[in-house]
């Protein structure tokens, strides 16, 4: 080393480096520039939160501004992880109060978040900007109103998806009067009446309110004149449902949403009423998303709005939209990017809509630009698949759920091996991937060959043997999270990549073939990997070895088994020999 | 780069196939599967063998399968998994499997929750059955029953008021309900919401017996 470079350059320099893995890559330069970066990291993304401690994350990060947390595993989302599993956030605010009381952003995901939480960072935290908690739960309106009362400069507050303990109407009247730096609102989960006037009178003196996401029992009466106060809106989320319907009130609420010129995102219209659709043709041209998935619109005036937006980049909806819709959507929409299509009727046993494969084809071939895809049908075949991935080369996300277990191709009876083949070999930069329908281990040998960029893989019912698996974890090189349910994988595969396991977040598998005595070994040969095992019908060790576990949650982690497992998660012993018996 | 051998182990798909979640041979007994009283009950995983379930189970996979004759891939796969099923299921209801379709449960709150109550009109020989949810208004739910059941048409005079009548014998019909407390209620005199949400049954009595309720001819107007 003939010089030496400065820190403050660096720094500098490193200001302008956000993407966590450039500053991973960065801190592996050498020591000099691992302690400069861990000084002047701002933000951390921790992707599992149980796979660092909050300790070792603190001591690594000096001076953190930013963090994110994950909890729970993805399946928790359809009831496949039991309650109490984990995800506890109080210990990382906790530790966070003492470490950085210039926190300023906290963005948690299916994380448990109790009130005592929410009120140390409400008085802990002297600048806090930020909290989101994305599909989080523990936490009740109290917790809300201290953040409301104590956080002078909260910025954005965003409840999406998260269950909401309603006791109390008035916690957003604890936001002072003095208090006009809202910018950004969600509170479409909380259920119960919140008091409008202190909604308003809110709205009305934040001038940098951008984003602003209602609950259903915001009456439509009090939109026009929200949408008068907050012209400035760019994102709005609101029901467009009244008991009674005024004539006036159609003109108002016409007259507001012209009035929002800069409104580009749209979402909610729980129980709308079509009659009402016509005030928000004025602004379909501006708008970059639409989210109808949990609007009953029917096809005709879907396609009659739909068709308004030229400059549409995200779409979700039910479908209701039919293929007749997608056509539409493919002949207007060129500019869309993101396409989810949910089921109005998921549990019922006929299709209740006209809605099939070829509503995808149409998009596929009209989209030049669709990437990301999540569409729910009844029936598939591989041509289909096949003609999707040859239009779409460039998609990164794709997700099918065929709502029929073991569905085959329905023109030749087939697996849909073939199709889901066509796409991992055509779209080379595909990065998440969720199979359904009939399938066997071919399709896994597709993947694994081709699947080098996939980070993100979802099984359900496929598969013969743990051949399946073995091309899986062999062959997906990028490959970071994997969870599986009701599939025919069992020790073989897992134990023979157990090394696969340490490069990737998490596995998770239930319903599985994997038994006791495999999660045991795995546990013992693999230190740095917890392998939970949840068996809420009881103790693995009153039932043979060989039995297969309920279910398994295998994670990378530093901080070694986690202390907070409820009585039904086994974490296997990592040091059997050790323990006293 | 550790790489390990699989030990040596007793075959998983051995004719033992413990099914995941059992924890002694004896519960097997008890064990909730598919399939009728009495049918074999063996599940087997792992994709080899045949299952020997019930027929009319194995009846109503196929077509629910989207087509009629399912490859034998198709009929082996059949997990215990996560299924909860009572024995008797009859062969149209398809036991409901946890986080199948993997809708968010949120999302599932958003959609219809199917408020279904049986419709009976009094000298119909059958019921029917209605979902409350699809409706808006008692008039919509009034000529939804009408398409249910050809015994009644709904006569509308001058005045907006509907009369249920059988245009055969002239014979007027009052609707009436069962709400949550047991009692007889007329269909129309609360709002629709609270109709919707008290409402356990519904029956179409002939007005000559419809004595006990309120005197006045119900009148169904556009409340929604």
């Amino acid at each position: 080393m003939g010089y030496s470079f400065p820190e403050e350059v660096l720094e500098h320099v490193l200001s302008f480096i956000d993407s966590d893995s450039d500053r991973n890559s960065v801190s592996l330069v050498c020591k000099s520039w691992h302690d400069i970066e861990r000084w002047c990291r701002r933000r951390l993304f921790v992707g599992n939160c149980y796979a660092v401690s909050p300790a070792i994350a603190i001591r690594r990060f000096p001076e953190l501004r930013s963090v994110s947390l994950k909890g729970k595993p993805h399946f928790a989302d359809f009831n496949l992880v039991p309650h109490e599993w984990g995800g506890y956030a109080y210990p990382w605010i906790a530790a966070f109060a003492e470490a950085y009381p210039w926190l300023e952003e906290l963005r948690l995901k299916r994380m448990v978040v109790s009130d005592e939480a929410l009120e140390l960072i409400a008085k802990k935290f002297k600048n806090f900007r930020v909290l989101v908690m994305y599909s989080c739960e523990g936490f009740s309106t109290d917790g809300l109103a201290t953040i409301a009362a104590n956080c002078r400069n909260l910025k954005e507050l965003d409840l999406s998806e998260s269950e909401v303990d309603d006791v109390s109407e008035n916690w957003l009247c604890q936001f002072p009067d003095s208090y006009t730096s809202l910018e950004s609102l969600n509170i479409t989960s909380l259920s119960s009446e919140i008091r409008f006037s202190g909604l308003e009178r809110l709205v009305g003196r934040c001038p940098n309110l951008k984003t602003l996401k209602l609950s259903h029992s915001v009456p439509l009466d009090l939109l026009p004149n929200l949408l008068q106060k907050a012209p400035q809106l760019v994102e709005l989320g609101s029901g467009l449902h009244t008991k009674e319907v005024h004539p006036d009130l159609y003109s108002k609420l016409a007259g507001a949403f012209s009035g929002c010129k800069g409104l580009k995102r749209l979402c909610g219209l729980w129980d709308v009423v079509p009659s009402y659709l016509p005030t928000l043709y004025p602004i379909c041209f501006g708008l970059t998303s639409l989210n109808l998935s949990d609007a009953p619109i029917q096809c005709p005036e879907l396609i009659k709005l739909v068709s308004q937006c030229q400059n549409l980049q995200r779409l979700w909806v039910l479908d209701y939209i039919e293929d007749t819709g997608l056509n539409a959507l493919a002949e207007s929409c060129k500019d869309l990017r993101e396409l989810r299509v949910f089921p109005s009727d998921p549990f019922g046993q006929e299709p209740n809509v006209s809605l099939t494969e070829q509503g995808l084809v149409s998009v596929s071939a009209g989209c030049p630009k669709l990437h990301s895809v999540l569409y729910f049908c009844r029936r598939m075949s591989n041509v289909a698949l096949s003609t999707i991935a040859r239009n779409r080369p460039n998609l990164t996300r794709f997700r099918l759920c065929i709502i029929e277990r073991f569905c085959p191709d329905y023109i030749t009876l087939e697996p849909l091996d073939v199709g889901f083949g066509a796409i991992v070999e055509h779209c080379k930069d595909l990065k998440r991937l969720s199979l359904s329908g009939l399938l066997t281990d071919r399709v896994f040998e597709y993947i694994g060959s081709h699947g080098k960029k996939l980070e993100m893989l979802s099984l359900a019912f496929a598969g013969d043997s743990d051949l399946g698996l073995h091309h899986v974890l062999s062959g997906c090189k990028s490959l970071r999270k994997l969870e599986i349910r009701d599939c025919p994988f069992g020790d073989k595969a897992l134990l023979e990549n157990a090394a696969k396991l340490e490069t990737m977040r998490s596995l998770w598998m239930s319903a599985c073939q994997v038994s006791y005595r495999a999660c045991k070994l795995l546990g013992q040969k693999m230190p740095r990997l917890n392998v939970e095992v949840i068996a809420e019908q009881g103790h693995p060790d009153l039932s043979p070895d060989e039995y297969p576990v309920e279910k398994l949650y295998i994670y990378r982690t530093v901080s070694g088994p986690r202390s907070d497992m409820p009585s039904f998660v086994w974490t296997m012993d990592k040091n059997p020999a050790l323990r006293s018996s | 780069m550790q790489d390990f051998k699989f030990d040596t182990m007793p075959s998983n798909t051995a004719d033992q196939s413990p099914d995941s979640g059992t924890t002694a041979m004896s519960l097997k007994d008890t064990e909730l599967t598919l399939g009728l009283p009495g049918g074999a009950q063996v599940v087997i995983v792992g994709g080899k063998s045949c299952s020997k379930r019930g027929y009319t189970d194995t009846v109503d996979f196929r077509s629910r399968c989207c087509s009629g004759e399912s490859s034998a891939k198709a009929e082996q796969v059949d997990w215990p998994g996560n299924e909860i099923s009572g024995p008797g299921n009859a062969p149209d209801s398809k036991a409901q499997v946890v986080g199948w379709p993997p809708v968010r449960s949120g999302r599932k709150k958003a959609l219809k929750s199917c408020k279904y109550v049986k419709v009976a009109v009094d000298g119909a020989p059958y019921l029917r059955k209605v979902d409350l949810e699809v409706h808006r208004s008692y008039q919509q739910l009034l000529m939804a029953l009408e398409t249910m059941f050809d015994c009644f048409t709904i006569r509308r005079n001058d005045l907006e008021e509907s009369k249920i009548m059988n245009p055969v014998n002239g014979a007027e019909y009052v609707p009436t309900y069962e709400d949550k407390d047991g009692d007889w209620m007329l269909v129309g005199d609360v709002p629709w919401n609270m109709f919707v949400e008290s409402c356990k049954r519904v029956r179409l009595m002939k007005s000559s017996e419809a004595i006990g309720l309120a005197p006045r001819t119900p009148s169904c107007t556009s409340t929604t």
